[in-house]
């Protein structure tokens, strides 16, 4: 039952991929695109349903493994792939009809963007962490074709940045879990089970802890790569800057996260052998290292998707830091911050594409009065940068209320420093989209209409959470706290 | 103690691994790069094929033969045809410092020797005390990624850091299930293809394949 909810779950990316591999330059490739997303997303909502009933899984001979943590993880990924593809449907015919990008490149938009949502979810299910190791490799191939996709010198450069830091940063991963695996080996013998997360948790006080230190800081410093932690973030922005904009939404909202994921999985077993605060106190130190480097970048940027590529930065740190400080409130918080932070980024960036899309260009001096010639998009970014830079109501403001209280009582020392940081930050966004919302406008109207449906379902959803959480909700993300420990 | 003749042949084979990475790291001309590389897999071959004889673990015998196909045979010839096409089969690499490149590489080894020292008390087996090694190499390869200004040159260094960590795969622990060795296949191969088309993309914008030219991007 559960391998075949699995196996949806798996096959209709994999089989979008091929599909679009072979029709991508069909008029009708933008739909069979957004279909499979939302078959991948109708897929992964049963299986949530299944693992909140039944609660943790393994399928496929333990290859595989479902709890609550991951499954969220799921959920969250399947959804957002599926309003960005809706997002991009319009979005790159506009670019098309500017002239930007040829059929040719939206076949290979396509497919990749169906491999890509597969990768991710192989990493997330996986219970192997070899296969994690292999899944976020595969995810970097499929979108670093995606990120040159403008095939301008900036693209290119930005693409060839992401391939090899990434690259770099993956191999220090795969050297992580050769550790891993030589300490598991000890325990659980040669072969395949030594390498599955489930096997490792249940022996993972045994686990010998100078090996699994070495281990971790590899793990760490290779998917923290991945995750856009400072100091190895460089790739970070201008991938996002110059590759299309969907891709931008999908890697700030979705990549990190996946990445982030398999560092927290690391953390638990590196908790479990060791016994000490280790492991947390690394990613708290890179977490708080990555807010205020993020934040104090913010006012020197002109381009506005690299401004909030800084800003994932900012909030990815900020979520790192609050699996580091563990326990069961910081990791609700750390959660609930990863979910909205994704919806959020993601809506953003979608008003920040048509607005670009109508003025054409990134540069911050020079988009000006969105609100009189497009009210929604104007709408959208305005009320997108308020929910992400932490105005009440919206969920950003709870999680990050619950991350400093949590702080203020268990680590009161970083509390000014994450204030100051989140103040700076603030201000800087906020004195940047201002003009931009508002002032006289350049903006000229579109070919095609504009997807604002996503946008404001993202942002509702954020409201929604920063309101009112329905108890099922936060019995769920407690739950996956408690997993973590 | 009598040491046995497979392990003395495989830790010869480990400073030969270190040597062909020493020698990657000051070589300028790409041609005996790719060279090195495909030398440096044969190496990794045959050791992966000793540990597997001598500790007689069968998925070894794929592995060493999977190595033998992809990183001797199939990778060199992709990158022996890139530039032949590309046209950079002669290209001289000009670098500053030899000298001092090849002192941080040997403090890097000294590094790693340490680092590995704690782990290596615990293996057992016939492969105790190579994971050193294997951390030297994949550090001496990330070491040649930074120096390097060729994108050929970065991407055979980035080869060559996956032959290193493959080496501490099989010497540290006797082979990671085969199911990951193959998936790790795959993403090198694939890699190597986007690779190529990277060089035709950079090559038709910047009319080179001199990565100086891609250093624009700045926060301003």
């Amino acid at each position: 039952m559960i391998d075949s909810q699995l196996l949806a779950l798996l096959l209709i990316p994999l089989s979008g991929g091929l599909l679009l591999a072979v029709f991508g330059s069909r008029s009708w490739a933008a739909e069979l695109n957004s279909l499979m997303s939302f078959g991948t997303f109708v897929a992964s909502v049963v299986l949530t349903m299944r693992i909140i009933d039944s609660g943790p899984q393994v399928a496929f001979g333990e290859e595989f493994f479902i709890d609550q943590f991951n499954v969220f993880l799921v959920a969250l990924t399947a959804f957002v792939a599926f309003t960005t593809s809706l997002f991009s449907r319009p979005y790159m015919r506009i670019e098309q009809h500017h002239g930007k990008l040829s059929i040719g490149m939206l076949h290979l938009y396509y497919s990749m963007y169906q491999m890509f949502t597969f990768a991710m979810l192989v990493a997330l299910t996986t219970n192997n962490m070899g296969i994690v190791w292999v899944a976020m490799e595969a995810a970097t191939l499929t979108t670093v074709l995606l990120v040159s996709l403008y095939r301008t010198p900036a693209s290119l450069e930005a693409a060839w940045k992401y391939f090899i830091l990434c690259g770099v940063g993956i191999a220090l991963a795969l050297f992580g879990t050769i550790l891993l695996y030589f300490a598991a080996e000890r325990l659980l013998g040669q072969g395949g089970t030594a390498l599955l997360w489930t096997h490792l948790n249940q022996v993972k006080s045994g686990l010998e802890p100078t090996v699994l230190k070495l281990a971790f800081v590899f793990l760490l410093v290779g998917y923290g790569t991945k995750v856009g932690l400072v100091p190895l973030h460089s790739w970070l922005p201008d991938a996002h800057a110059e590759g299309p904009t969907p891709v931008s939404a999908v890697l700030s909202g979705l990549l990190l996260n996946v990445a982030l994921c398999a560092v927290v999985r690391s953390k638990v077993l590196v908790d479990g052998s060791l016994g000490t605060h280790f492991a947390g106190n690394l990613m708290m130190g890179f977490g708080l290292l990555s807010v205020v480097v993020a934040s104090l970048s913010l006012f020197r940027q002109k381009d506005i998707k690299r401004m909030f590529a800084y800003s994932s930065i900012e909030h990815m740190g900020l979520i790192t830091f609050a699996f580091g400080m563990g326990g069961p409130v910081a990791t609700f918080a750390g959660l609930l911050h990863m979910t909205v932070h994704s919806l959020t980024k993601s809506a953003i960036f979608f008003a920040v594409g048509h607005a670009v899309q109508k003025v054409g260009t990134q540069q911050m001096e020079n988009i000006r009065g969105l609100m009189q010639v497009s009210p929604t998009v104007g709408w959208g970014l305005a009320l997108g940068t308020f929910a992400i830079l932490g105005m009440p109501p919206f969920g950003v403001f709870s999680s990050e209320f619950l991350i400093i209280t949590t702080a203020m009582h268990e680590y009161p020392w970083a509390t000014p420093i994450l204030l100051v940081a989140l103040g700076i930050a603030f201000a800087a966004i906020f004195g940047k989209i201002q003009p931009v919302v508002f002032g006289e406008t350049t903006a000229k109207r579109l070919p095609h209409p504009p997807a604002l449906i996503p946008v404001f379902a993202h942002l509702l959803l954020v409201l929604m959470l920063g309101l009112y959480m329905p108890p099922y909700l936060a019995d769920w993300y407690r739950q996956a706290a408690a997993l973590l420990g | 103690m009598q040491i046995p003749l497979s392990l003395q042949f495989i830790n010869l084979l480990a400073a030969l691994l270190l040597l062909i990475a020493f020698a990657m790291l000051t070589q300028r001309r790409i041609l005996s790069l790719i060279n090195l590389f495909a030398l440096q897999g044969f190496v990794l071959a045959i050791s992966t094929f000793v540990v597997a004889y001598s500790t007689s673990q069968h998925h070894l015998y794929y592995s060493a033969g999977l190595t033998l196909l992809l990183k001797v045979l199939l990778l060199p010839w992709l990158l022996h045809r890139l530039i032949r096409k590309l046209n950079v089969r002669w290209d001289v690499e000009t670098m500053i410092n030899i000298p001092t490149t090849m002192l941080v590489g040997i403090a890097l080894v000294i590094f790693s020797f340490n680092l590995a020292a704690p782990i290596s008390q615990l293996a057992e087996g016939i492969t105790r005390g190579l994971i050193g090694i294997a951390l030297a190499s994949v550090l001496l390869s990330l070491l040649m990624m930074l120096t390097r200004r060729k994108a050929v040159s970065q991407v055979v260094a980035f080869l060559s850091l996956e032959n290193g960590l493959f080496f501490a795969a099989t010497s540290a622990t006797q082979g990671m299930p085969l199911v990951v060795e193959l998936g790790i296949a795959l993403d090198v191969l694939v890699a190597t293809f986007i690779f190529g088309i990277f060089f035709f993309q950079i090559r038709e914008t910047f009319d080179s394949l001199d990565i100086t030219h891609m250093e624009k991007l700045k926060d301003d």
